[in-house]
């Protein structure tokens, strides 16, 4: 047979890229179940962090069912939304955060350890060359930051990506979203140099930023202040 | 049995592709930095150039030459794929550790020479054995410049601690340095030097 002729050329490739196609849909379709399972642990671990609790891929169920009491959605105007606990958790963030925050659905998650209660809010936001998200718990006044964490999908790495490092997490915690007089303010990341001197008299709600990662920092302030504004009215109605 | 013997043990030193090829050094560098990646590596570069080396070996006699790139790349391409989705199946952390570097294996130079160079012209079993020493000779590269890189840059083993604490609390500090890729380039330096140092017939005349 003329392997080169024209005609052989088009079956021989139609029917390897047809054969090619059948086993990775297979393969795909058959260890999609176990993906989605790590991506459902790595969040539950994302947001055990949040809150101060280290996990191992192994016992991340096990602590989040222990520690995180309730799943719930809200709107903006703070009232509570009738909504599954399961589908709350796998709100899609890149959705919700594109519309106007009137018609957002904001998931909310209530922890308790020894006696304490955090509420955790979701994160999803732009970096430099792509999304980046994270998990905020705030103590029981609705305003003060107990624990922050963030990651990334492809920021710079040793510049933007070392927004997912404690070092850079730490200074997070304490910070207050409201200022003396009520009033919304978030967290502002600041930029050395000058930035240095505005920072120290900024104290309850300035955090260093990145040098060389100014867009992933300025992303990342971005993120938190138009994630955790729709939110404002609940956290008002609800503090204690 | 002696031929296919030596298509095996060929690569790991005399003919090593990351050494005396000089092929897939740009994954060498990026992976290495910890032990537990650069094994997962080199297993999916060993599993897919014996594979793609098989698959291709028996198509051999049907590829149209016209298109035989185009074909490799297909059956490379859907190995690595299936590769990667079962990392991220069963060994997520380290799937994102790898991060594109699993999907980049499709473009590493060892898998497309050996198609063309044996693959194409050989019999399945050699081909299957070429692909699996090639892969050897790929990772046993990696493992050492990952072992030499970890236990400097991090003074761990696999993940497990071995300098002693003492050793930092009288003023040893990691070094910073081996974990970035220009001393894994360096590493693979010395490597190449020790080989042709001890191996005369690779030093060119």
């Amino acid at each position: 047979m003329n392997t080169n002729s024209n005609a052989y050329i088009f079956i021989y490739s139609s029917v390897l890229v047809i054969v090619v196609a059948a086993g990775l849909a297979f393969t795909a379709l058959t260890l999609k179940p176990a993906q989605d399972l790590n991506i459902e642990i790595e969040k539950k671990q994302n947001i055990l962090a949040s809150f101060g609790i280290p996990s191992t891929p192994e016992n991340a169920v096990e602590l989040y069912s222990k520690y995180v009491k309730e799943t719930y959605a809200i709107n903006a105007a703070g009232e509570k939304l009738d909504l599954e606990p399961s589908k709350v958790f796998n709100t899609d963030l890149k959705k919700e955060t594109v519309k106007p925050i009137d018609e957002r659905v904001l998931p909310l998650y209530r922890a308790e350890v020894d006696g304490k209660t955090y509420v955790i809010i979701p994160l999803r936001g732009k970096g430099l060359w792509g999304p980046i998200w994270g998990y905020v718990s705030l103590e029981s006044d609705l305003n003060t930051i107990h624990g922050a964490v963030f990651d990334h999908k492809g920021e710079t790495p040793g510049l933007g990506a070392e927004i997912n490092k404690d070092w850079f997490q730490e200074p997070f915690v304490g910070k207050k979203l409201f200022d003396a007089s009520g009033k919304f303010t978030s967290i502002h990341v600041y930029k050395g140099g000058k930035g240095a001197s505005a920072m120290a008299g900024d104290t309850d709600h300035g955090v260093d930023g990145i040098s060389g990662g100014t867009i992933t920092s300025k992303g990342l302030e971005a993120m938190l202040r138009d994630c955790l504004v729709a939110y404002e009215k609940y956290f008002v109605q609800n503090k204690q | 049995m002696s031929k296919n013997m030596k298509l095996l043990t060929e690569p790991l030193n005399l003919n090593n592709p990351i050494t005396v090829q000089v092929l897939g050094i740009c994954s060498a560098l990026a992976v290495t930095v910890k032990m537990e990646p650069a094994f997962v590596m080199a297993l999916s570069v060993t599993i897919v150039t014996a594979f793609s080396n098989l698959i291709i070996s028996m198509l051999r006699n049907t590829i149209p030459t016209r298109i035989r790139i185009i074909v490799q790349l297909v059956v490379v391409a859907a190995l690595v794929i299936i590769v990667d989705q079962i990392l991220k199946a069963y060994v997520y952390d380290v799937s994102k550790q790898l991060s594109v570097f699993v999907g980049l294996i499709i473009t590493n130079c060892i898998i497309m020479g050996r198609l063309e160079a044996f693959a194409l012209g050989n019999k399945p079993w050699p081909s299957f054995v070429d692909g699996i020493g090639n892969g050897a000779g790929y990772g046993l590269i990696l493992i050492a410049v990952a072992f030499l890189r970890e236990l400097t840059g991090s003074g761990t083993i696999w993940g497990f601690q071995v300098i002693p604490n003492s050793f930092y609390a009288a003023g040893y500090e990691n070094n910073g340095l081996m974990i970035l890729p220009p001393m894994a380039l360096i590493t693979i330096g010395i490597i190449i030097w020790i080989q042709r140092a001890k191996v005369s017939s690779l030093i060119e005349k």
